[in-house]
């Protein structure tokens, strides 16, 4: 069973029907126990970093999602990928839940349209199980005007925009993060998503 | 870089994909389910549902249509027509939609598009206009389908909607739509110039190459077109294979 986190941002309905068409078990909650009892944890999110956290912190669940990222596989997607980073500059600076080092800043392209919006092609960086058995030439979907700063140790991929912008994190253990959405990223996406079922 | 995005749309009415012959009548084609699953395995970037309900009673059919193609197509979906309010917004977005096109109610209440950027991020606000050339030489805005014209100069409006918070701009060329002679690139030109959000191309593909032409010609970020893959004359493959052959990004 796959614990999707809802905690009131976003369109999270998308994800777990991506997870279904899988035949992927999933179930969406903001309980503790039920994410205590999940095989693996999906912290998805649309909005704003600072009020998103809120949320998280209000309904008592960032403790447990840190403790949970030790013994199990989680995902997070979009903001929910940037909320495993340390810190963000989003309208203000706000803690993340520091799974994943480095920080949250808006997108620097100057000349190029802020949101970074539509079908990027994925670069590779260190190696990552998410991202195995994808085709050569791998596109995928974004919609975001912050993005991560990390180091290159967790950067499993990016994509040029401006400059390299972090697509995939990855920990090396159990934390991965997705800047872009997978389940809206048609059959790689698919592919994403099927391999991290595969974890469980 | 980012893509280049082929969008295909589909016209939609109690439910159904409709597509008009000839000014006479309206011919029923198909269900918007199956056609959204193969334009995605076409490879389409996204697709766009356009309804024409005219009852108001039967508003509530398109978002059963979007959420049974959230159920089975993962790629963005878009829905525009008959969104007038924040709460149209909101029930349309919950149905599975990630965009919404608002057309004659922007131009009619402006606010709708500040309101809905505001509560809902302007990336899932996108602005519908329909526009002609005057004999001055420069374009207004029409509303009710390219009926009515608004005396309202095109430039001066995309600046507007950009200022309001629109994610996008679907910019359809009345001079061109349905003339399949390719898209209007004077207009598209001038309004990517005057604007820093994506511009959709929309109105006038007929051929192949009209898609590359319009990506090859101006910096637009996307091309629309209905009918051109309703009949199947082309697949959204090709047209990305003609693309890629002449060098432009798609996925």
């Amino acid at each position: 069973m796959i614990a999707i986190v809802d905690y009131g941002a976003g369109n999270i309905f998308s994800v777990k029907n991506a997870l279904d068409h899988l035949g992927l078990a999933s179930e969406l909650t903001d309980d503790a126990k039920r994410i205590e009892a999940a095989d693996a944890v999906i912290l998805p999110g649309v909005g704003a970093f600072p009020s998103a956290m809120r949320m998280l912190t209000q309904k008592g669940l960032t403790g447990v999602l840190k403790a949970e990222a030790k013994r199990k596989p989680l995902l997070g997607i979009c903001l929910g990928m940037q909320m495993l980073l340390e810190k963000s500059y989003e309208f203000e600076e706000c803690d993340g839940l520091g799974l994943i080092p480095g920080t949250v800043e808006r997108i620097d392209a100057p000349g190029l349209i802020i949101p970074h919006m539509g079908w990027n092609r994925l670069e590779r960086g260190v190696a990552c199980p998410l991202l195995e058995g994808l085709p050569e030439e791998a596109f995928v979907y974004f919609v975001h005007s912050y993005a991560a700063k990390c180091p290159d140790e967790v950067l499993a991929a990016w994509v040029g925009y401006g400059g390299r912008v972090p697509a995939m994190v990855y920990d090396g253990g159990y934390v991965y993060g997705a800047q872009f959405h997978p389940e809206k990223s048609g059959a790689v996406g698919l592919q994403i998503l099927r391999n991290f079922g595969g974890l469980v | 870089m980012l893509a280049k995005r082929i969008i295909p749309c589909l016209d939609v009415r109690d439910g159904r994909v409709v597509k008009g012959v000839n000014f006479e009548g309206i011919r029923e084609v198909g269900d918007p389910v199956a056609f959204a699953a193969e334009y995605d395995r076409q490879g389409a970037d996204e697709i766009v549902f356009y309804d024409i309900t005219a009852s108001h009673e039967g508003r509530g059919v398109i978002l059963d249509v979007v959420r049974e193609t959230a159920r089975r197509v993962f790629v963005p979906l878009t829905v525009g027509g008959g969104i007038s309010t924040v709460d149209d917004i909101r029930d349309t977005l919950r149905a599975g939609a990630d965009k919404v096109s608002v057309n004659s109610q922007a131009v009619k209440n402006p606010q709708l598009i500040k309101e809905g950027a505001d509560i809902f991020g302007s990336q899932c606000i996108c602005v519908g206009i329909d526009a002609k050339k005057t004999p001055a030489g420069n374009w207004t805005v029409y509303i009710n389908g390219g009926r009515v014209d608004m005396h309202l100069d095109l430039l001066d409006w995309v600046r507007q909607i950009e200022q309001l918070g629109a994610g996008e701009i679907c910019l359809n060329s009345i001079d061109t739509d349905g003339v399949r002679g390719g898209f209007d690139l004077p207009m598209l030109k001038a309004v990517v110039d005057a604007v820093n959000i994506p511009v959709i191309a929309s109105g006038g593909a007929g051929k192949l190459t009209d898609f590359g032409d319009a990506f090859e010609q101006t910096d637009c970020s996307a091309a629309l077109a209905a009918s051109l893959f309703h009949f199947r004359e082309l697949t959204v493959a090709d047209v990305k294979a003609d693309c890629r052959s002449r060098g432009i990004i798609v996925r």
